[in-house]
């Protein structure tokens, strides 16, 4: 087993979930150490925590059984098979995986599911109109604002919420309220250009 | 990510009966820092208390005429509140120099005062951190320190605090009102962040029992003659290497009041009282300026990468003065400095 973090013989290395696994699974719980404060916790021994979350996505409500740990963004992808919402990053610094969550644009990888249960989630997938494009989309179109596409579906929920927002007034506003969707094709000319038409209609 | 415990909070009292109880528990708002550390295995809770359905979400007014903000009030909510742009504008600029719009729409008012260190060797859990395992030994020392401190380190730890916001809120000089099992009380903005001293672990004066229910403005919003100037790697979406908050309270030319906080070179907010006594009585005009900046950057000391931020922090100061005292206050929008 590869462990480039501390030699496993070492007297302070911590067994890995992963070395967990490997070995069985089988490590000593405390009596009570779910919720004790004296004993060392010793969770990653422990079954993950599985949860019900129901949550609206896209006007389709889905309920589903949740491991804690898992991101909105992973439910998307791995459990709904909404893959148009992408992983760049999974810290926040990307904008890729960015979806609309009550009407507020957010990281959808910087999110525990369970703590939108009841939530109305709208991913890039949820904008077309029966079968017609979203203005932001047919702009992005209209406008080459993409080479690749990894970071697209990202930049138009952004730009969704950036109009609904309604703050942007010029080109610099756009540019400054979008600053957190990455390009590294470097298509924000373009990008920037089909957001200000869309923006600018009436 | 380790596995944990998912808990709901349904009001201050059951939140900090839940987190007394449990010296492994983390509470959870905005999520924004603590889910990436929890990633990284930099912070590792067994039991992570959700308190987003607490009622601290409003911005009210408070009879000596200030504002107490809740909690949770998001940063994009707290940046565009009327009374907050109109009263409070250091405030709502230096929010919107932090982050990113998707972030300042999770990140909630608290949570920011509680954002951990970005320092990279506090990120990395291979190397020596004495903030994130104690006694390990600090890596930035003698490691990449271009975005280290030059204010107020130790030789256990040379890390700055992360926030944009925080340096408004010392400028003007913000309360933080928290709650245990034991009692409320208020700490007063230049209490509230430590510096690293022995133990860089806590980064705050709240103990693990606490949590903060609001923060409250006085009156004094210096709206007339303010600013936040942040200089960074890229014009958007970077922590500061360097940023100014000024709050200026002017009779004509003579500076009445002046208040100016920097961010990026510290371990916290960094205010000084010397340097701010520089200001007071004086003309509001270059000379006066240099005099403060270099009071507040006598005791500066640089690393082997950040040496630079002692002149750029002293330039940076003169410059944002000179936006507040000519009623300039710099956009977060147009990064052009004027």
């Amino acid at each position: 087993m590869t462990n480039i973090r501390a030699d496993a013989s070492s007297p302070f290395h911590e067994p890995t979930r992963r070395e967990t696994v490997a070995a069985g699974g089988v490590l000593p719980v405390a009596a009570g150490s779910s919720s004790g404060a004296a004993a060392v916790p010793s969770i990653r021994s422990t079954a993950p925590e599985m949860v019900s979350v129901s949550l609206t996505v896209n006007g389709r409500t889905h309920a589903v059984v949740l491991d804690t740990r898992t991101t909105l963004l992973d439910l998307l992808r791995e459990k709904l098979d909404l893959t148009g919402t992408k992983k760049g990053c999974d810290q926040g610094q990307c904008g890729a995986c960015t979806v609309i969550i009550d009407g507020r644009r957010v990281n959808s990888c910087l999110t525990f599911a369970v703590m939108y249960d009841g939530a109305q989630v709208t991913t890039i997938e949820g904008l077309a109109n029966n079968g017609a494009l979203h203005p932001l989309q047919q702009a992005f179109i209209e406008h080459d604002a993409f080479q690749c596409g990894y970071c697209t579906p990202g930049q138009i929920c952004s730009a969704v919420g950036l109009i609904a927002e309604g703050r942007a007034k010029t080109a610099d506003d756009i540019r400054e309220l979008m600053s957190g969707n990455l390009c590294r094709c470097g298509a924000y000319t373009n990008i920037i250009a089909a957001i200000e038409e869309v923006m600018r209609r009436p | 990510m380790i596995n944990f415990h998912y808990a709901r909070a349904n009001d201050v009292t059951d939140a900090v009966r839940q987190i007394g109880g449990d010296a492994n528990a983390k509470f959870v708002a905005g999520g924004t820092n603590l889910i990436d550390l929890m990633k990284m295995d930099v912070e590792r809770p067994t039991t992570v208390i959700d308190i987003t359905r607490l009622p601290l979400k409003q911005i009210e007014r408070t009879p000596d005429g200030g504002l107490r903000i809740g909690a949770l009030v998001r940063n994009t909510d707290l940046a565009y509140h009327p009374l907050v742009e109109e009263r409070y504008p250091v405030l709502a600029s230096a929010i919107m120099a932090g982050a990113s719009q998707q972030l300042r729409n999770m990140a909630s008012t608290g949570g920011n005062l509680l954002q951990r260190t970005r320092c990279a060797y506090f990120y990395d859990t291979a190397t020596p951190c004495n903030k994130r395992k104690p006694g390990s030994g600090c890596s930035a020392i003698d490691g990449q320190n271009r975005m280290h401190a030059i204010l107020g380190g130790s030789d256990a730890c040379i890390a700055t605090h992360p926030s944009d916001m925080c340096v408004a809120l010392a400028v003007l000089e913000a309360r933080v009102h928290v709650a245990s099992e034991s009692g409320d009380r208020v700490i007063p903005f230049a209490d509230f962040h430590r510096l690293p001293g022995k133990t860089p672990q806590r980064d705050t004066d709240l103990d693990g029992g606490e949590i903060i229910t609001a923060v409250e403005l006085p009156p004094k919003g210096f709206a007339a003659n303010y600013t936040y100037l942040k200089i960074r790697d890229r014009l958007s979406y970077a922590f500061a290497l360097v940023s100014v908050a000024v709050g200026l309270e002017l009779d004509g030319d003579t500076i009445k009041e002046g208040r100016f906080a920097l961010g990026g070179v510290a371990h916290k907010p960094w205010r000084d009282q010397q340097a701010e006594a520089a200001l007071r009585g004086r003309p509001a005009k270059a000379a006066t300026f240099a005099r403060a900046a270099d009071a507040l950057l006598r005791d500066a000391k640089g690393y082997a990468h950040n040496t630079f931020k002692i002149d750029l922090a002293r330039r940076c100061i003169v410059r944002a003065l000179t936006q507040a005292a000519r009623g300039t206050p710099q956009s977060q929008s147009s990064k052009k400095i004027v």
